[in-house]
Parts: structure tokens; C-alpha cells; sequence
């Protein structure tokens, strides 16, 4: 049986052995009204306890070598240690962002051919690799649009739409580009209704948001007509590319219709998360968006590469320098491993990984399927009838998933599917892997459901009181300094 | 292929599961879009991608081979191979974001400590667990003020980077919030105060200053400022560099609402500007605006000490259009890097490191502007940044460069005001023989 490593790990604050506090000596010459009176108030520990302390932290902690990751829409893959190495060597690392070009040719040539590559493997005509994550992605891909219709004078358009499988950064993003939000209800099928779209879309519109495939894992095989209503209404067609993962070497989004494409580096091609970033996301255009992209563009002349900042129509800057470099410079060495027939084979073996998985659990009768049959690298499955049945909840399934050492799929979303598990393995787990997530997943929906319900207990905590974290907030040290009830074992 | 290992088992899974090719798989997908390859080379091994990247890294200049002394906000500081070593366990740097708490007590109660830190340092009562770099944290900041005063103007002083202007702009557009520069005092390069007085009105959402800021000076009017907010009482935002934190007051002692910064200077190596680390805290009242992913101190079923991510109903995946910011995967990886970091200084170590930052940077000016034909630019007390006008910056910068060091940041692109002028940065890694070298290069070149 699984059990997680488990300590009772002190906060920093508690390491440190009370002293008398030592008096501060003020550093001289500076303006008298910033002076700094007292110590900073932060542990002053021994090397050997700041190790000791963040090692037992992250062995209290699942990444991916821990084992399967399958959160939906999240492409939890395999992360080369060779990518993480090199971009830690000095001459990348080590580079500052206004150094002379002269003397930063190789990174600048990395990210000139980076944004190629990633034109070639989604159908794009342009890229630029500014934005630090996908939903700064989608934020920069909407103020492109903006830019576009202003240089257009077509300025009532203030409207996105979006179907209601999309992830939330999609709204959250049009809505700080300064845009309404219409979302339309999917078909029976899972995907998009084209007369909802019909009906939706206007003079009004500035852009269609699509996932595809969507998060159900569905492919939106009406694409081509969905491109044609859309840009029939003058609108522009956007493409949340968190599931790349599943189309590489089969099909483009450039292809397929779509204006503006966003991809994650960090999912689909393979950069570490890193707990929750640094990512990238980096954003494609069509042509006749290319004036706007954010400016400095990498341009090269004759043999050698430089910045470009003389675009007047840009959209300007969306993050400081030119985005996460050590992002890109993983997934340019993650491209070149691969190559395009790797890529390609990617797509397959993570379609087929998760057709696999589908399959066997569907046909157990214990969890459902809704919507179609045929699915790209995810699916959604749904726990309504062990709720129904047992009481079992698609929480409770995930917690129990724990108990046997597997991280849980991602719960509850998209929020169409009642008490969803959406499960991606990604191509990086082997049959043997999949195959006990399979046993553990049709074991759990047949073990005792008090066991299940009250899941996990194999970990470092058991269940925890989310509603009281909100209710009494102790977000710093200091806070708990106050004494207020909280009870620590 | 390799990261692939059902890549064998191909043809019996597909069997397994009632199939008998992969393109069944896609026959979703109308044949009409359909690719048969990508126009790519085919894949390399490890070595073989090994040695070309060394042809590419050998084509750049690291700080180690070209001393640099650029300014601009980004410099390079030391990062104690305890902090490299920590973001190398696998267990955090190939973790998703902590939506499992059970599964992430480690990552989530670092993330706390963080936030524990952070709010000492700048002040404030809370932190959020990172966003994207400093710039966006100004953007996001401004947005927040006017989710709290519903006030539609955002105050900067002119002098900040050009980067930072062109981010809040775009950050700001769609809330249709409007940005008013303040001018600069030309003598000492603090913020006009009287024109700041001018500028702020009752729509005022809130005042944007930075310390020390973009020129590296102090701004050290700090009491008389937090003063004249008190009559329209906009939000009080303080840009900082954590290092200067060290040896000044934290912004929390002058008035400010919001803290915000660039925290790469906190264990996180240079990237060429990026991975970065916005630092965004605030005080108590504002929490529940605040921009982010915040963890919070709880307590699992038996009553354990127990971490996760708290008050979700302000982000995007609860909330959507309806969430204080779109932001889902901020800079995990870099925050756990600044946690380690101010571990491994502590209290004692922070107040060393800003001491010796001030030292070098008083000391590397006065070496600079002894040398006739070189100035310096503005009167105010400066940090480890500052503002040098020479006869011809571009010839100084060249010949610089063609001798091995890396001067300082030309400001004429950007300023155009501020011609030949130059904005070194010097920090605890340079050493005497870099600083003696630049500056027997200057007095050459002079």
C-alpha cells in the first residue's frame, strides 16, 4: 500500500531559536525619512535547516516523476532532464535582457527559429513568445483583435463568444480586453451548435474562442464550417491551443481557419510546471494581424539576428523584455529531440493512451461516457451513477486515487458533465501505468464507499477544511502570530 | 521514440480497444484539413541536440565572460547553490499548480512562507503567490485600484520604463481606465510633487511610485506624498526592489495600499529578462481584490495543520469573465526560488546584501564621475543604479564593448531628453577588478 512521506514540518518562522532580538545599525548615507529603524523580521536560519526544511517539503509533494499526472487539459508530460540542463548553463542563463546583440546571437537565433517551428506545427504565419503563460496568451491574442478592428475602423465589436466547455481563463481574458462575453450551450454531441453560433454571432462580434479539441476531448469536426460563419460575420476565429497535444502532424489550426492561436509551452511541449509556472504562450497569427504583434520582433539580417521595435501599428509591450526565454529555450531543445516525426507520434500515442483508458472504463459500466464516442488525448467521464448508486462523488474518487499513490484527474470541469473526471494521460505513460490507473479507478468505484468517502488516508493530511480557510484567512506568519483559534497538532 | 513507450505496443493496444489503425483515431478530423507530416526535420538524439546548442551558447556572452553593468531594473545577483539545488527536486519543478492539497502540502506551505516573507518585507499583510514580472504587476495593480474605488485614473510618474508604460496601457485598455504621467524633477530625479498635486483629482483610482525608481534614485519624500494623498485619497501603489528593502523602510511604513515588484532579483538567475517574478502584497482590507493564487493556513479533518489554495471565487476558474485577473499559471517555480533565497539570507543577510548594493553603487559613481566627462545626472541619493551623461554615449558603449565589459543602459531611445546618458547597475557580484577595469576603460575612452 501507498503512503506519502510524511512530517511535521514547522513553518520557518518556528525553526528559528527565540532570541534576544539584536539591535539594528542602520546603513549610512541614506535619506534620513527611508531609513530602515528595525531588523527584517525574517528567520536567520543555518543553511543545513533551510535544506532540511524544503527538502521534507518536497517530498510532501507529487510531480511527475512521482508518478501518472493525468490532469485534463493540462499535459502533464515527461519534462527531459536535457532541456532543464542546458538552459541552466551560463551562457543562457546568464545573459541580461539589454545586453548588446552583438553578444546574444545564439539565444537570439534560438527564438527566431522557435517562433518558425511553432508557425510550421500549428499552420501560422507569424508568432511572437512575449506572453508568460496561455491565458496571457489569450489576453495578448484579444488585444490583437482589438488592435485590428481599430485599425479597421470597424469599432463595435465588443463582443467574444464562446462555447460553454471553454476553460475560464477564456471569459476572464475577454473580459479584461475589455470585451462582453456570450457563452453558447454545446449540442447533445458535446460540441459546438452551429445555430447557437448563428445566433450569436453579429456585427458585433470581435471574436469566436474555440478549444479544439474542446475539453471534452472532442474533435470539432464542423470546423471549416464554424471558420465560415464566423469570418462571414467579419469576425475573427481564436484558438486556445492547451490541447495541441492531440493534432500534432495531423492537423493545423492555420488550416482549419483559425486568426489567432495561443499555445502553452509548458504543456504541449514539454517545459515543466514548475508547481504553477514559469510557462509561455507563445501566439500565433495570421497575416493580416502581423502589424499588431508586440513589439520587439526578432528579425534577421543577412547572418545576424536583432530586435525590431519600428512597428508603429503594435500593440506594444504585454510583459517585460521578451517573455519567459527559459520556457522557450526548453521547448526549442524539446522540438529539436522530437523533430516532426516525433511530434507527430506524440499526437498519436497520446490519442491513443487515452482511447485506451476510455475504452476499458466505459465498457466496466462503472463510470459513463457522455457525448460522443470517439476522443482525441482527453475524456471526460462522469461518477452520476456511483453518486446515484453508492454516494460516491467524483471528489471522493479523485481523494481515494490518492490513497493509491496516482495523482487524480482533473474533477468537476468541464461544468456540462455532472460530476466529471477529465482524464488526459499524455504519450509519456507506458500501458503498464495506464493500465493499473484503470484497476485502481474500477477498484475504487467497487470498494466500500464509507472508505472512499472519507479518502484520503495515506497521505501527508487527510481531508482538508477548505471552508474554514476562506472563513478565518491565515494567509501569512503574521497573521498567525495573532492568537486566534486554530489548533496546531 | 523516445519520452514515448507505448510507441511498440502500437498495434496491440489499438486491437485491444477494437481498432486497426491510428488514422482511426482521427477519422474525426475531415480529411479536407487533414496533414500527413509537419515540415520538419526529423528527431536528433540527446547528444546530437547537445552539441548544437553548444555552437548556439557559444555564440552568446554570459555575465561571466563580458562583465556587465547595465541598470534598467534587472541585475545580476548571487544565488547560493542551496537555492539551485532546492528548485532542481523534481518533486516541485514538474508539479502542476497545488489543486490537490493532499498531494502538495509541500509546495503550498512554501508558497505560504513566501507570502510570509513577502508581506515583511514590503509591509503589507498579504502576498499573493506570484504573478507573471514586475511590469504586469503594475498593470494588474491598476485594474485592482479601480475594483476598489470604481475610480477611472492611474497616476505614474514619467520616469518609469518605457516596458512598464507600454504594459500598463494594455492592461489598463480594457477597463477603460485612463494613465497620467507626472513629470520628474530634473535636478534630482525624484517625482515632481507639486505636479504630482496637480494630477491627482477625485478620479483618481490611484498613485503609482517607484523606490528607488527607474533612475535609480531614492524618492525620499515619501511623508510629504503619503500627505497629499490624504485629500482625494486615491490607493497608495509602491513599486520596489526587494533588495532595497534590506536597508530602507518597507512602503508599508510610508502610506502604501499595494506593494508590488520584480522579485527575479531574489535567487532567480538573469534568463535574458525572463522567467520572472511579479511581487504583488497588499494590505488586508483589499484581499479579497487582489489579483493571483493566495494559500492559506487550515486544518485537515483531525484537526492537522494543513495548506491550500484559498478564496477562489476571485480567480478564473470559478469565476470567469466575472474574476479579479485571468491569471492561471503564474511563477511557481521562481517564487519557491525567492522563498529559498530569503531563507537562506534571513533577516541579517538581506540587511548585509542591500548594505553592500548601496555601498557599491555610492562607491562605483564616485570612481565614474571623477573622470572628466562623465556627470552624474541627477542629485538625488541613489541605490545601486544611476544616471551618468558623458559627450558621446554610443562611442563609450562601443568601446567598451570591444574591450570586454558591457557599459551601462543607454537612456536615449527612451528618453530622449536624457542624451549620452547612461544608467549603470552594480550589484554584490562585481568584483574589484571588473569595477578597476571599467573604469580605467572610461578614463580612456574619455
Amino acid at each position: 500500500m501507498y503512503r506519502s512521506a510524511v512530517y511535521d514540518e514547522p513553518l520557518l518562522k518556528e525553526l528559528e531559536e527565540q532570541h534576544e532580538k539584536e539591535r539594528y545599525t542602520p546603513t549610512a548615507g541614506l535619506p534620513s525619512s527611508l531609513q530602515r529603524t528595525s531588523p527584517v523580521n525574517i528567520p536567520n536560519l543555518d543553511e543545513t535547516q533551510v535544506m532540511r526544511h524544503f527538502f521534507h517539503l518536497s517530498q510532501m509533494n507529487y510531480g511527475i516523476e512521482s508518478g501518472i499526472y493525468p490532469l485534463g487539459s493540462c499535459t502533464m508530460k515527461y519534462n527531459p532532464k536535457i532541456c532543464e540542463e542546458i538552459s541552466r548553463w551560463e551562457q543562457f542563463a546568464l545573459l541580461h535582457p539589454s545586453q548588446d546583440e552583438s553578444t546574444i546571437q545564439g539565444t537570439l537565433k534560438i527564438m527566431y527559429e522557435l517562433e518558425r517551428l511553432l508557425a510550421e506545427i500549428t499552420g501560422m504565419d507569424h508568432f511572437t513568445l512575449q506572453p508568460a503563460a496561455g491565458a496571457q496568451g489569450e489576453f495578448t491574442g484579444l488585444l490583437l483583435a482589438r488592435a485590428y478592428y481599430e485599425y479597421n475602423k470597424d469599432c463595435n465589436r465588443d463582443e467574444v463568444i464562446l462555447p460553454d466547455t471553454s476553460h475560464g481563463t477564456n471569459p476572464a481574458s475577454a473580459s479584461m480586453a475589455g470585451y462582453h462575453v456570450i457563452e453558447i450551450p454545446s449540442t447533445k454531441e458535446g460540441t459546438v451548435d452551429l445555430g447557437m453560433l448563428k445566433k450569436a454571432l453579429s456585427e458585433k462580434t470581435a471574436c469566436f474562442m474555440l478549444t479544439n479539441p474542446n475539453t471534452l476531448g472532442i474533435f470539432e469536426s464542423e470546423i471549416v464550417d464554424i471558420a465560415r460563419l464566423v469570418h462571414r460575420a467579419g469576425a475573427l476565429l481564436y484558438y486556445d491551443g492547451a490541447n495541441m497535444n492531440a493534432i500534432m502532424g495531423k492537423a493545423r489550426p492555420g488550416d482549419m481557419g483559425f486568426d489567432i492561436v495561443h499555445l502553452n509551452l509548458h504543456k504541449t511541449f514539454s517545459t515543466p510546471h514548475g508547481g504553477g509556472g514559469p510557462g509561455s504562450g507563445p501566439v500565433g497569427v495570421k497575416q493580416k494581424l502581423e502589424r499588431f504583434l508586440p513589439v520587439p520582433r526578432i528579425v534577421k539580417k543577412q547572418d545576424t539576428y536583432g530586435f525590431c521595435y519600428d512597428y508603429p501599428d503594435s500593440i506594444g509591450k504585454i510583459k517585460a523584455a521578451y517573455g519567459n526565454v527559459s520556457a522557450m529555450l526548453k521547448a526549442y531543445i524539446y522540438i529539436l529531440l522530437m523533430g516532426g516525426n516525433g511530434l507527430k507520434e506524440t499526437s498519436e500515442i497520446a490519442v491513443l493512451n487515452a482511447n485506451y483508458m476510455k475504452k476499458k472504463l466505459v465498457d466496466s459500466h462503472l463510470y459513463e461516457l457522455p457525448y460522443k464516442e470517439l476522443r482525441k488525448h482527453e475524456f471526460v467521464i462522469s461518477c452520476e451513477r456511483l453518486l446515484n448508486t453508492k454516494g460516491i462523488r467524483a471528489l471522493d474518487v479523485g481523494k481515494r486515487l490518492l490513497d493509491y499513490g496516482l495523482h487524480p484527474p482533473t474533477v468537476y470541469f468541464p461544468h456540462i458533465v455532472k460530476e466529471a473526471l477529465m482524464i488526459e494521460p499524455t504519450e509519456s505513460e507506458s500501458k503498464k501505468t495506464l493500465d493499473i490507473y484503470i484497476d485502481t479507478l474500477l477498484r475504487i468505484a467497487q470498494e466500500n464507499p464509507e472508505l472512499v468517502k472519507s479518502a484520503p488516508h495515506n497521505t501527508v493530511v487527510r481531508r482538508i477544511d477548505e471552508v474554514g480557510a476562506v472563513k478565518n484567512p491565515i494567509l501569512t506568519w503574521k497573521t498567525l502570530e495573532k492568537p486566534k483559534e486554530m489548533t496546531v497538532k | 521514440m523516445q519520452f514515448i513507450p507505448n510507441s511498440p505496443l502500437k498495434q496491440a493496444m489499438l486491437k485491444d480497444i477494437k481498432l486497426h489503425t491510428i488514422d482511426d483515431l482521427f477519422s474525426d478530423i475531415p480529411q479536407k484539413i487533414r496533414i500527413k507530416d509537419l515540415h520538419l526535420p526529423n528527431g536528433l538524439s540527446q547528444q546530437q541536440v547537445e552539441e548544437q546548442l553548444r555552437k548556439l551558447a557559444a555564440q552568446n556572452k554570459s555575465f561571466c565572460e563580458i562583465p556587465s553593468f547595465l541598470g534598467g531594473g534587472v541585475k545580476s545577483h548571487y544565488i547560493p547553490a542551496a537555492v539551485k539545488s532546492i528548485i532542481s527536486r523534481s518533486e516541485f519543478y514538474t508539479a502542476y499548480t497545488p489543486y490537490q492539497p493532499e498531494a502538495s502540502q509541500g509546495f503550498l506551505q512554501a508558497i505560504f512562507e513566501y507570502q510570509s516573507m513577502i508581506a515583511e518585507l514590503t509591509g503589507m499583510d498579504v502576498s499573493n503567490a506570484s504573478l507573471y514580472d514586475g511590469a504586469t504587476a503594475v498593470g494588474e495593480a491598476a485594474l485592482m485600484c479601480t475594483r476598489i474605488n470604481r475610480r477611472k485614473t492611474f497616476v505614474i510618474p514619467a520616469n518609469i520604463s518605457w516596458e512598464k508604460k507600454s504594459v500598463l496601457k494594455n492592461y489598463t485598455k480594457g477597463a477603460g481606465i485612463t494613465v497620467k504621467e507626472v513629470a520628474y524633477d530634473k535636478k534630482t530625479g525624484t517625482i515632481d510633487i507639486e505636479d504630482l498635486q496637480k494630477t491627482i483629482d477625485t478620479d483618481t483610482a490611484g498613485v503609482y511610485l517607484e523606490n528607488p525608481n527607474f533612475f535609480g534614485v531614492f524618492e525620499d519624500r515619501v511623508d510629504e506624498i503619503q500627505k497629499l494623498l490624504q485629500k482625494n485619497q486615491p490607493l497608495f501603489v509602491v513599486g520596489v526592489d526587494p533588495i532595497s528593502l534590506g536597508s530602507i523602510k518597507s512602503p508599508g511604513q510610508y502610506g502604501a495600499d499595494i506593494v508590488i515588484g520584480e522579485g527575479k532579483s531574489l535567487g532567480n538567475p538573469l534568463d535574458f529578462g525572463g522567467s520572472t517574478l511579479g511581487i504583488f502584497a497588499c494590505k488586508n482590507e483589499y484581499v479579497r481584490q487582489i489579483p493571483g493564487r493566495i494559500i492559506g493556513m487550515t486544518k485537515d479533518q483531525e484537526g492537522k495543520r494543513a495548506f491550500c489554495m484559498t478564496m477562489q471565487t476571485r480567480e478564473q476558474h470559478i469565476r470567469r469573465e466575472k474574476a479579479t485577473s485571468n491569471i492561471c499559471t503564474n511563477e511557481g517555480l521562481c517564487m519557491l526560488a525567492s522563498a529559498t533565497y530569503l531563507s537562506c539570507l534571513g533577516g541579517k543577510g538581506i540587511q548585509e546584501l542591500s548594505a553592500i548594493n548601496f555601498e557599491r553603487g555610492q562607491a562605483l559613481e564616485k570612481k565614474i564621475t571623477a573622470i572628466p566627462g562623465f556627470t552624474k545626472m541627477f542629485s538625488g541619493v541613489h541605490f545601486n543604479e544611476f544616471v551618468i551623461r558623458c559627450t558621446d554615449a554610443k562611442k563609450v558603449h562601443r568601446y567598451l564593448l570591444q574591450n570586454g565589459v558591457h557599459g551601462g543602459l543607454l537612456l536615449e531611445p527612451w528618453y530622449p531628453e536624457l542624451q549620452n546618458c547612461m544608467l549603470f547597475g552594480i550589484t554584490e557580484l562585481h568584483g574589484e577588478t571588473s569595477m578597476e577595469r571599467l573604469v580605467s576603460l572610461l578614463k580612456e575612452v574619455a
